[in-house]
């Protein structure tokens, strides 16, 4: 259960010259075909085994949702298979179909009946519904008196009441309060370990790689990549800042992990390195140690400003730190070619432990989006470890200063008002 | 095929009831007197006819020399085309009305032209309920020629159901459809004897009227509640025949073109 293949998907829209040719093929029996074919999605093939996350991502406009309404079965492929084992619920629009003169319980009941499910079934459910949603006695009034917020809630209520052998989500998770968000995306990641399989789009870099085991990147309407997320989404990242002359490149490096490079290569990275005290390169540093993150670049070719970055990942590519020289007000201006210019980062290690990268921005401002020369991820990868240091949990070293004091009869009655 | 069509149809049933049930109560929720305005409606229709036709214009059916007769004459006609417009005009825009599911959620298709038969036969039981009774009263009480009320009303639901299957697919590629139902309506109204009876026409037009495959269907109506008339089966045969490849090509540009239609809306 929860198995889905996908064999030469393909969907194409038909576009008619004018409204009168679509006449002419429905009426004129074994006409010539007089309309063209707009593909917006060509030969997408993957599998999907059961219990495993997948996440897709792609610019708009690549197919991501046309993907999903014909997974969900609101479209038809224009070739090619769809084989679904399992119960599907989707979350793609939430609260579609809520009829607002009609209490939140009634249209719970019919947003059940349109999955499918009957009467009783529902009305079982109903509690864990009501339960979940946290919208109280509003239960009983008109859906026209919800918040947009309201809504959600319950419509993310009644389309997970039960767990589905396949659930697919469409950036539906940005909706709702922060609390709800966090309650919704617990309950996925309980699905998720009970063995249900889970689609998801999103543009939420963090959502994927904390849930996913894979990606696939969607390009105009074609699978450009199906891999880990971490290398797709670098992929993906590398294509969005994607310009004239540009190239992307990955590299596999020796601990497995997928170098992406990418940019116009006016100016580029030479070697990155962090250093201890004693200037010495390691790769692995204690919790509290004073490190420099050492970056030397090369110009290439004469540029007039020119801003470093670096972002520092754990190993499921959340973000650290980043900071750029842009921000802390060392921008340089008017490179010439042939120039070397070494950065020093000096820092103190402030991480837990575990593994890090490094990615490395080049560009002429605040973002890579503008003009890229070069960005680098994995440009370093080292360890942090903890021997000297009380073991404590997380990923960040507030080196808390504590006092215990036991509060005494005395002292106790002195605080008390 | 219609196998996996009942099958569908048999797993969302609950949606199918929930939907009648709340398309009734959407209707009258906000509403005073609720269940009674599709009651009004035709109701202020036969008593304008009625005022019209039998008082003013002094219209009396050949051989009964009643005004009450004339109204259960047009009684009958009205409540019949009632249900004829009904699902017609609700199937015709069933798939653009609904867009909006259709687009979001994967539900089976065929639950919508159901759902519009189911509203309209509980509509129209509810005023052949009420016509009934006003027979009762007024001791016009048909007997048991009644019986063939069900075969009739069956069949010409199948007509609508036909008919509203192909407008309903049609209209969602050619917009122009439901317009031009709309005024095909109209002149289909008038070419029907509901408020006339056909024997006032010249013998030519009534030849014409015949070829309206609706015309037997509301004679037979008209008969039986007037005069307690069984129909005559065999002037019913035309328009089965015609109901049934309506259902036909109703179903198969259904199945055709289920799946291109939701690109469309």
């Amino acid at each position: 259960m929860g198995r889905i293949r996908v064999t030469g998907l393909s969907k194409a829209y038909k576009q008619y010259p004018d409204r009168w040719s679509r006449l002419a093929e429905w009426l004129i029996p074994f006409s010539r075909i007089r309309h063209q074919q707009h593909w917006v999605l060509r030969d997408v093939e993957f599998e999907i085994a059961p219990g495993e996350a997948v996440g897709i991502v792609g610019a708009n406009g690549a197919g991501k949702s046309t993907l999903l309404k014909m997974i969900t079965g609101t479209t038809r492929p224009t070739h090619g298979k769809i084989e679904l084992q399992g119960r599907v619920a989707a979350l793609l629009e939430l609260g579609m179909g809520f009829h607002p003169d009609f209490t939140g319980r009634q249209n719970a009941i019919m947003a059940g009946q349109l999955l499918g499910m009957q009467l009783e079934d529902i009305e079982a459910l109903m509690p864990a519904i009501e339960l979940f949603a946290e919208i109280g006695d509003a239960i009983d009034h008109p859906v026209r008196t919800y918040s947009s917020g309201m809504q959600m809630r319950l419509a993310f209520s009644v389309a997970t009441a039960r767990r589905p052998d396949i659930l697919i989500v469409d950036e539906a998770l940005s909706v709702g309060d922060a609390y709800f968000q966090h309650k919704s995306f617990e309950r996925i990641r309980s699905f998720r370990k009970a063995g249900t399989t889970l689609l998801i789009v999103s543009h939420d870099r963090s959502a994927i790689q904390s849930i996913c085991d894979s990606a696939i990147l969607l390009k105009d309407g074609r699978m450009a990549m199906y891999g880990k997320p971490e290398t797709v989404l670098d992929f993906y990242n590398a294509l969005m800042a994607e310009r004239e002359g540009h190239m992307v490149r990955q590299e596999m490096l020796s601990g497995g992990q997928v170098q992406t490079i990418s940019g116009t290569g006016e100016a580029g990275i030479l070697c990155v390195r962090l250093l201890d005290d004693a200037e010495r390169p390691i790769e692995a540093a204690e919790v509290g140690q004073s490190v420099t993150l050492e970056v030397k670049v090369e110009i290439r070719q004469d540029i007039e400003r020119l801003v470093l970055g670096f972002l520092i990942k754990d190993r499921l590519g959340q973000p650290m730190y980043g900071i750029n020289t842009h921000r802390q007000n060392q921008a340089l201006d008017n490179l010439q070619a042939g120039e070397r210019i070494t950065y020093r980062f000096a820092f103190v290690m402030g991480l837990g432990k575990g593994n890090y990268s490094v990615a490395l921005s080049l560009s002429r401002l605040d973002s890579h989006l503008d003009q890229n020369f070069e960005w680098r991820d994995f440009g370093l990868v080292f360890h942090v470890i903890n021997n000297r240091r009380e073991d404590f949990v997380g990923c960040s070293w507030l080196n808390a200063q504590t006092t215990v004091s036991r509060d005494t009869e005395s002292n106790r009655l002195e605080r008390t008002p | 095929m219609l196998l996996s069509l009942y099958r569908s149809l048999h797993d969302y049933r609950g949606f199918i009831r929930g939907s009648v049930k709340r398309e009734f109560q959407a209707r009258y929720r906000n509403s005073l007197f609720g269940a009674l305005w599709p009651i009004f409606n035709p109701l202020s229709m036969i008593i304008v006819y009625t005022v019209i036709f039998s008082h003013i214009m002094r219209a009396r059916l050949p051989g009964v020399d009643d005004a009450m007769a004339y109204s259960v004459y047009l009684c009958a006609g009205l409540l019949a085309w009632g249900l004829f417009s009904e699902i017609t005009l609700r199937s015709q825009t069933m798939f653009l009305d609904n867009a909006n599911l259709l687009k979001k959620i994967s539900f089976p298709r065929i639950c919508l032209p159901v759902i519009v038969l189911c509203s309209a036969a509980i509509n129209f039981a509810i005023i052949i309920a009420l016509f009934l009774g006003f027979l009762l009263i007024t001791g016009r009480w048909p007997g048991l020629a009644l019986l063939a009320l069900i075969p009739l009303i069956v069949l010409q639901m199948m007509f609508c159901a036909g008919l509203g299957m192909v407008l309903g697919v049609m209209n969602v590629f050619f917009r122009d459809v439901g317009q031009l139902f709309g005024i095909c309506l109209q002149f289909w109204f008038w070419l029907t004897p509901i408020v006339y009876p056909i024997t006032i026409l010249p013998e030519w037009v009534q030849g014409l009227l015949q070829l309206n495959p609706l015309t037997p269907v509301f004679s037979s109506y008209q008969n039986l509640f007037l005069y307690g008339q069984w129909p005559v089966w065999d002037s019913l045969l035309p328009i089965l025949v015609i109901a049934v490849l309506l259902c036909l090509i109703g179903l198969r540009l259904f199945r055709q073109h289920a799946g291109e239609m939701v690109d469309e809306l």
